[in-house]
């Protein structure tokens, strides 16, 4: 059943700053932050206020929508603000935490004693749900629902991502449990996805109760969205569930210990770091201490991920829910005389008019300039040689820009996420935000089928 | 910035331009200057790719503008070469191109300063930024019109071209048909006389006062492929010595940028190299063009299918408007396999307008405005299959 895939089409970007594998202590956050702005088409409902003291694993909001969706606090602590932007918008629930973190106890069990309904209604009450998200759509897993099948990526090949292999080395227990308890939500496989291009560790390798597969060639070799389409597609009407491997181990940790432990390693990456290496932290920890330890602070861009998916944050801002690395690159931002005509040998490009393609394996110290203006579709073939999916890129963005439905599912709508536009808005020369139209394109849809 | 010049006009001319300026309505001309000397440094936005490739539409309309270069300088010389050789003079080098530079360069000032106008006028009115599509029509347009059109046509087709063939569109990126292909169609329409026969292709040939010499001719080859498939004349009237290379090499008489294959072939490598010109179009178009030169010589019975097939692929506009015409990514193909069929048909198309209608020897024109047209066809059976194989998919799982 497993299989190897090569992939031709991608691209690899070269970044200076890439984490060291050296795992060290973050400074322990003085505030931790559940962002509503991380989860994408939920109704918040805030069930705590500035004063109440909670603890690990208390819930501090609901989704509205489906109310067994909680999120909770992943510190002991007491609540100091809930923020809120332009129109009452939600931002973010800060907690100060407490030195020593005190945990809510949901019970340690053996998923293999379990049904498929209590393990759902552990993770849920624990509040670890939000890390099953659901395609199509790329949301947050309806519980109701039994997916077809669960993926999981060992790897992320986006630039200066962190490594897998290295993060859950000599986890194999803890994964394996979170594992079982996935298992347990499907009729069908959960698929283990490893890169082809190295050995994996064992703690993959041994895993049991999945079918391993293989996909090596350039990013997004690593993107599960990829692995879905080679070996499970999603079809109109079924539901594939996906999990990033440490939140399978945090699940499995549920499981051990009855607690949400939200421990997290990330990398600390980027051309403007001092030190690039990896961090034990916490999800949602504050960046304020790690960022202004560690990175130059002159004309920084602070993004939490990737350089390709992740969200531009203040200096003093929070580790997303879904993000397993902090970036710092320089902003960039200076106009450049007669820029288009210039070499520009600092810039990269998938094109070879600049001269990007005669300096192989260069690392580039890469701002955050867009490097033009943006303009209507104009070049074609572009965004196909960094789009390894059977499906034709421009084509499907021009359909959700027009909002046609039919058009959208025919063209494969189903089968995408954002994350799978990004090579696409990088490399595009019209500058088009691919990532946010195919966004709106996926909450326009789900509205419509709701 | 510390650049002086951004300074000055940041503080100084910016102003004026900007809301509750003098000249606010003018906005969209300055900022198209300013982002000309500047690319603004606009920064990525909050959620998204935080790092951009460092293409942008300027530099990809550029390029193809530098690789056109070639082309119009050896039309500028061979302007001025074709002129004195019908005149029966000997010339320098130099003398070629000081006669050629003033009749080629004001055609090309006349289609750049008609274009821009226009854009600017459209992007004052719809309150857009001005697109950089006619940086490259700008220049089509010149070289491929023969070297005595009236200037006043120039302006009058381009115009027409821009706003017709454009702008009603929606802007570069929208458009149907090719805009420099728009321009010389409606001139080859409205205006046929200055658009065929042996005079207009030299410099000088219309006029009355220039005296040729005795048995001179500026017939172009295809012209007299109508008659004849070898022994063609060059515009003195002698036989070209070895009719493929001349062609090749483009001393022959024709449109400005048209002649030269080996020109042309220089700009086709930087398309290539870069990248920016397709060349799933260029290769299938020339195979097209190729294999239908070879069926017409198979069952020649007229002079014109018997010229070789080889020969056709250096003769008339077919090399220029497959490199740079056919491969303008807006009105072609735009799926990889449309590409291959919508370059071989061009091809296959071009030589057979040419040779089946003399009355309209630039077949390459005609064969590219339909294949324009018939692009979003050619896609949407390309991209047919893959929907198709979706639902396949769907209802193989569904039984």
């Amino acid at each position: 059943m497993s299989k190897a895939v090569k992939i031709k089409r991608g691209v690899d970007i070269k970044l200076v700053g890439e984490a060291e594998k050296v795992l060290v202590d973050a400074p322990r956050p003085k505030t931790v932050a559940i962002k509503p702005t991380d989860f994408e088409g939920i109704k918040p409902k805030v069930v705590v206020k500035p004063g109440n003291e909670v603890k690990a694993g208390t819930v501090l909001m609901y989704d509205k929508n489906h109310e067994a969706v909680k999120f909770t606090s992943p510190v002991s602590g007491e609540v100091v603000e809930v923020k809120r932007g332009e129109k009452r918008k939600l931002l973010e629930i800060i907690v100060l935490a407490d030195q020593e973190t005190k945990y809510e106890d949901f019970g340690a069990a053996d998923p293999a004693s379990l049904d498929a309904k209590q393990i759902k209604e552990k993770i849920c009450a624990s509040g670890l749900w939000p890390f099953i998200k659901q395609r199509p759509y790329d949301v947050i897993a309806n519980p109701n629902d039994e997916p077809k099948s669960i993926f999981i990526s060992a790897f992320d090949s986006a630039p200066l991502a962190p490594d897998n292999d290295f993060i859950l080395h000599g986890e194999d227990k803890l994964f394996q449990k979170g594992v079982d308890a996935l298992a347990k939500l499907t009729k069908g496989k959960i698929h283990l996805t490893v890169n082809g291009a190295a050995k994996a560790d064992e703690v993959f390798l041994n895993a049991k109760n999945v079918v391993r597969h293989e996909v090596s060639g350039p990013h997004p070799a690593g993107n599960v969205g990829l692995h879905i389409h080679n070996f499970d597609p999603i079809n109109t009407g079924e539901t594939v569930w996906v999990v990033k491997p440490q939140d399978v181990l945090a699940i499995g940790r549920l499981f051990e210990s009855g607690k949400f432990d939200a421990r997290r390693i990330i990398a600390l990456a980027g051309a403007q770091v001092k030190d690039p290496k990896y961090y034990r932290t916490i999800l949602g920890a504050s960046t304020k201490e790690l960022f202004e330890q560690h990175t130059s602070s002159d004309n920084t861009r602070y993004i939490s991920g990737s350089v390709l998916t992740g969200t531009k944050i203040d200096q003093e801002g929070y580790l997303g829910f879904y993000d397993y690395q902090l970036t710092a690159i320089p902003e960039g931002g200076e106009p450049q005389m007669f820029g288009w005509i210039t070499p520009n040998p600092n810039k990269f490009s998938i094109s070879r008019a600049l001269p990007s393609w005669l300096q192989p394996g260069k690392k580039y110290n890469l701002t955050a300039d867009k490097n033009g203006e943006e303009r209507p579709f104009v070049v074609t073939e572009e965004y196909e040689k960094v789009f390894p999916f059977d499906i034709y890129p421009v084509q499907l963005l021009k359909a959700i820009m027009i909002e046609d439905i039919e058009l959208m599912e025919e063209l494969g709508v189903y089968e995408v996420a954002p994350e799978d536009f990004a090579l696409c808005e990088t490399v595009c020369t019209s500058k088009i935000p691919s990532q946010e139209i195919v966004r709106n394109g996926l909450n326009m849809l789900r509205k419509e089928m709701s | 910035m510390s650049n002086p010049i951004y300074k000055f006009l940041e503080e100084k001319v910016k102003p004026n331009f900007e809301e509750g300026g003098k000249l606010e309505k003018f906005y969209p001309a300055y900022d198209a200057l300013e982002t000309f000397m500047f690319v603004p440094g606009h920064t990525t936005p909050k959620v998204g790719s935080h790092i951009r490739d460092g293409i942008d539409m300027k530099r990809t309309m550029i390029m193809v503008v530098l690789a056109m270069i070639p082309a119009l300088l050896f039309g500028i010389w061979n302007t001025g070469y074709q002129h004195f050789l019908a005149l029966g003079e000997t010339s320098t080098f130099w003398e070629n191109v000081g006669y050629g530079a003033l009749k080629v360069l004001p055609i090309v000032v006349v289609s750049y300063a008609a274009g821009l106008a226009v854009e600017f006028i459209f992007a004052i009115i719809n309150k857009h930024q001005v697109n950089e599509g006619f940086l490259v029509s700008g220049m089509l347009i010149p070289l491929c019109l023969p070297v005595e059109i009236p200037l006043w046509m120039v302006a009058v087709a381009t115009i027409f071209a821009v706003v017709i063939g454009k702008e009603v569109f929606g802007g570069t990126g929208m458009n149907i048909l090719n805009v420099a292909l728009t321009a010389r169609a409606f001139l080859f329409f409205a205006y046929p006389t200055w658009m065929s026969g042996d005079k207009v292709w030299i410099g000088g040939g219309t006029d009355e006062a220039v005296a040729m010499a005795d048995g001179s001719t500026g017939a172009t080859l295809l012209a007299q492929a109508t008659e004849k498939s070898s022994g063609f004349v060059n515009a003195a009237g002698a036989e070209y010595g070895n009719t493929f290379m001349d062609a090749f090499l483009g001393f022959i008489p024709g449109s400005i940028g048209e002649t030269s294959v080996l020109a042309i072939l220089i700009g086709a490598a930087i398309l290539l190299i870069t990248g920016i010109g397709s060349w799933k179009i260029m290769l299938s178009a020339v195979l097209g063009g190729y294999v239908m030169g070879l069926i017409f010589n198979a069952f020649a019975v007229n002079p014109f299918m018997e010229v070789p097939a080889h020969e056709h692929l250096v003769f008339g506009g077919f090399a220029f408007g497959v490199v740079f015409m056919a491969t303008d990514p807006v009105t072609a193909s735009q799926t990889g396999t449309g590409k291959y069929i919508y370059g071989f048909l061009i091809g296959l198309l071009a030589i057979m307008i040419r040779v089946f209608n003399p009355a309209y020897p630039e077949g390459v024109m005609l064969a590219i405005l339909f294949m324009n047209v018939m692009a979003p066809l050619i896609d949407h059976y390309v991209i047919r299959t893959n929907v198709n194989r979706r639902k396949k998919r769907t209802a193989a799982v569904a039984a």
